[in-house]
């Protein structure tokens, strides 16, 4: 597969001239870009800058209504992801296309076009993961395996079709920084056998460690091309969001104050039928300070956040002292009364009812710290009032307190719901992924209000499997593990790769066995 | 002598447990595709009379059960294009599909009532099936033994064959089947008529086989039974079987103990035997959520709606 890299090989993919609408929404406007075989090639902007639109023209997903696009010199439409399949196109999507309850093998057959006899198949996966030096077990059940070694059955769906093109849509969202290591050695394998791999993501240290031309996109045009090794980190995000990059102010004089959550000892069986079990989980988060919370994801994240917002009580009083006094038997209202507040992962349908308005959204949890439903009835105009300075102070997009929660994008709905909840003024906030999918603007406002928080006597406790959020906001780092939590360290004394490690703990060690149960 | 009663109590359970059985089966591959039909009642119905009215007119009872697997794809069609093409709520339309059963067949039955047909007979001819002991295996009908088959072609085709792979795939995780490029709507259509069909079979197994006459509501509840089998049987084809068995068992009670001539027990309570088998085994099951949960497929009667 070894293709000579010179001037005269046409480019495995030219794009000329896309545009695309949708009713509303210029997604893709003019957008040119060419990748040539063995490049790994950057595609940079913010969420909404019209990134998914074009990669799936590309993969024949959708269909651009003006522009053309050229496969190894030659025009070509690409109807559907099957046709996309058949010149050599590959894609691993950000959501896995995974069945939790299926095999790897059985995941891995369901990718292919075409039957494959199961024992040839066997032996051609065996095959590619010796090649790449791919750790992963054909004959596990995929809800078994962690976020990385999920993704590898992507990849390897891909590697079976021979790709000519990998596209990888914000791969490393979710993974461990040693997985992410691997992945990119797995990538630089793959573009060295001549395949182009176009790389999707907002992470700039990452495009600049991989990738040798990058393509920026914002609004839906082409805003630059450059080489990401050359330019700077700073100038590619200014590039992408399109205005001066907002540094977070730490306020001087924050810092450790009387503990105001603390949490002793607290076990916790997982939900079935894949939750984690929480073992003995301790640690003081005190008044002015942000503690974080790193770990991959289903090693007992949920489970300690709905345990500590009251939607699955403790065994005893004490397990949870709030401001000194036991809440570990109180319910989710009676703890938000008392001023603790949580923020779950998912906006849609656990912090926020989908189909009711954000006013009403606000009633929900904010009627035990504010009026707003006295004696139980609900007082429309404090709601409104509450639901339009929420929007109005966390600059939410929408189209006022009466749109219902469904229609915002998940950046909006989420700075709505942090809003509602630092505008309770509570004693605790806990809040899970807080900027999870949201755009690089929005998070940066996110976070700027967290800090914020913590600085008015606050404690903040942030959950996440972010480390650059956690590194950047948390004046204290512990980690979560198969549901233990480590002791906290402070930031100031820890190298990433030290939380790296913490963070893979037996995931880690899984991959270098092979054997380990995650 | 015993096993001449043996024999007889087996004919008369193999006989009670074949319509549920086929109806399950159905149901089976219904859920396994992701989709909720609680309309097996009212399927099973259709099926039914449709069965008795060509059998009764044709005096065929071969195009009777030909004309009652259509009556049940048909009646699952109307399921399947509210819940699918126009997304309507699984439940509320299963509910209403056990319904529009009940009142339909009641409707076209209307001028059969007390009509009788020749039963379906056993596929063996006389010197096997009225053998007094090769009759347990060879003085079946044909729809029996095809039961039989189906629960191990549908067994083997969800586990061994790449379309039946699909089709789970599409109960597991109706999103990702759809990204990668399977028509997770087409395909539960598939399902759906399948489980009609044989919804409609079983349904007609009640007036073509075991009650060779037509009487409303013919089929006495016994598609909710099948419902609840399904469950029971944790997905699974081969204790869909056991568990058909069973619930014959249970049902073919009052039978049995009329003919050992038990008289201190009412019979009103023996017939109540298999509903509350029912209610025990689906209380049963979601007390025991941890296994109930892992076995159920992960998108069962959510809609699906490609964006």
């Amino acid at each position: 597969m070894n293709q000579p890299r010179e001037q005269e090989v046409p480019p495995r993919l030219a794009l000329a001239h896309i545009s695309k609408s949708f009713p509303g929404v210029k997604a893709n406007e003019d957008i040119s870009l060419s990748v040539r075989p063995g490049e790994i090639h950057a595609l940079l902007g913010e969420n909404g800058a019209g990134k998914s639109t074009l990669v799936k023209i590309i993969y024949g997903v959708q269909h651009a209504d003006e522009g053309t696009i050229s496969w190894d010199g030659e025009t070509v439409s690409i109807p559907s992801p099957k046709a996309a399949r058949r010149l050599g196109i590959g894609m691993v999507f950000q959501h896995f296309s995974l069945f939790d309850a299926m095999t790897v093998i059985e995941n891995i057959a369901l990718g292919l076009d075409e039957a494959v006899d199961r024992e040839v198949l066997k032996a051609r996966v065996a095959a590619i993961l010796d090649s790449y030096s791919l750790p992963l077990d054909p004959e596990r059940a995929v809800h078994t395996l962690s976020v990385g070694e999920r993704q590898r059955i992507e990849i390897v769906r891909c590697l079976l079709q021979k790709p000519k093109l990998l596209i990888m849509d914000e791969p490393t969202s979710v993974l461990t920084p040693q997985e992410v290591e691997r992945l990119f050695e797995t990538l630089r394998q793959i573009a060295s056998e001549g395949c182009a791999i176009l790389y999707i993501s907002h992470k700039l240290h990452e495009i600049k460690a991989l990738c040798e031309a990058a393509t920026i996109l914002r609004g839906g045009r082409v805003v630059a091309t450059c080489d990401p090794k050359l330019e700077s980190t700073k100038r590619m995000a200014e590039l992408m969001i399109g205005a001066e990059l907002r540094q977070i102010e730490h306020k001087p004089g924050a810092g450790a104050g009387a503990v105001r959550l603390s949490v002793q000892d607290l076990s916790l069986a997982g939900e079935p039928p894949f939750g984690t079990d929480l073992e003995a989980v301790s640690f003081d988060a005190r008044a002015g300070e942000i503690l974080g919370i790193a770990g991959v994801a289903g090693n007992g994240q949920s489970e300690l956040l709905t345990a500590l917002s009251g939607e699955r009580l403790a065994s005893s009083p004490d397990a949870i002292l709030l401001d000194g006094r036991p809440i570990g038997l109180h319910g989710a209202g009676q703890r938000r009364a008392a001023g603790l507040a949580c923020v779950p992962e998912e906006r849609n349908g656990h912090a926020a009812v989908p189909d009711f308005s954000l006013a009403d959204n606000s009633i929900l949890t904010a009627r035990h710290r504010l009026p707003l439903a006295p004696l139980g009835f609900v007082a429309r105009g404090d709601v409104l009032r509450f639901a339009q300075s929420v929007i109005q102070r966390f600059d939410v997009r929408t189209t006022g307190p009466g749109a219902l929660a469904r229609s915002l994008s998940g950046g909006n709905l989420q700075k709505f719901i942090m809003g509602r909840e630092i505008g309770q003024q509570p004693a605790v906030l806990v809040v899970s992924q807080p900027t999870w999918g949201v755009d690089a603007g929005a998070a940066a406002a996110i976070r700027q209000e967290l800090v914020d928080l913590a600085a008015k006597g606050s404690a903040v406790v942030v959950i996440s499997q972010d480390l650059d959020e956690l590194l950047e906001l948390a004046d204290r780092l512990c980690v979560l593990n198969e549901g233990r939590l480590s002791a906290p360290r402070a930031i100031a004394s820890l190298g990433i790769d030290e939380i790296g490690l913490m963070m893979g703990g037996v995931h880690g060690a899984g991959e270098s066995t092979g054997a380990t149960h995650a | 002598m015993t096993s001449a009663i043996l024999i007889s109590i087996l004919m008369t359970l193999v006989a009670a447990s074949t319509p549920i059985l086929l109806a399950a089966l159905g149901e089976l591959v219904v859920e396994k595709a992701g989709v909720l039909n609680l309309g097996v009642e009212g399927m099973m119905l259709t099926g039914a009379v449709a069965g008795f009215a060509v059998a009764y007119s044709s005096g065929s009872t071969t195009l009777g059960l030909i004309a009652a697997l259509a009556a049940g794809v048909a009646t699952a069609m109307i399921f399947a294009v509210l819940t699918l093409s126009l997304t309507a709520n699984q439940v509320a339309t299963g509910l209403a599909l056990t319904i529009f059963g009940i009142g339909a067949s009641s409707l076209i039955g209307a001028g059969f009532v007390g009509r009788t047909i020749t039963r379906l007979g056993p596929v063996f001819p006389e010197a096997l099936a009225g053998h007094p002991l090769l009759r347990a295996v060879f003085g079946h009908d044909i729809v029996v033994y095809l039961s039989l088959a189906l629960v191990l072609a549908v067994s083997l085709f969800l586990r061994k064959t790449r379309p039946g792979l699909v089709l789970r795939a599409v109960g597991e995780n109706d999103a990702s089947a759809h990204a990668i490029g399977y028509p997770v709507i087409a395909i539960r259509y598939g399902a759906i008529a399948f489980g009609g069909a044989l919804a409609g079979l079983g349904g007609a197994y009640f007036s073509l086989a075991l009650t060779p006459m037509w009487a409303d509501r013919l089929t006495a509840g016994r598609g909710w039974i099948a419902l609840a089998l399904v469950v029971f049987a944790a997905w699974r084809p081969g204790r869909l079987l056991l568990g058909a068995y069973l619930f014959g068992a249970v049902m073919t009670l009052e039978l049995q103990a009329k003919a050992a001539g038990i008289t201190w027990l009412a019979p009103e309570l023996l017939a109540m035997a298999p509903y509350l088998a029912t209610i025990a085994v689906l209380t049963m099951m979601s007390l025991g959520r941890k296994t109930g949960r892992l076995d159920a497929p992960a998108c069962l009667g959510k809609p699906f709606s490609a964006s």
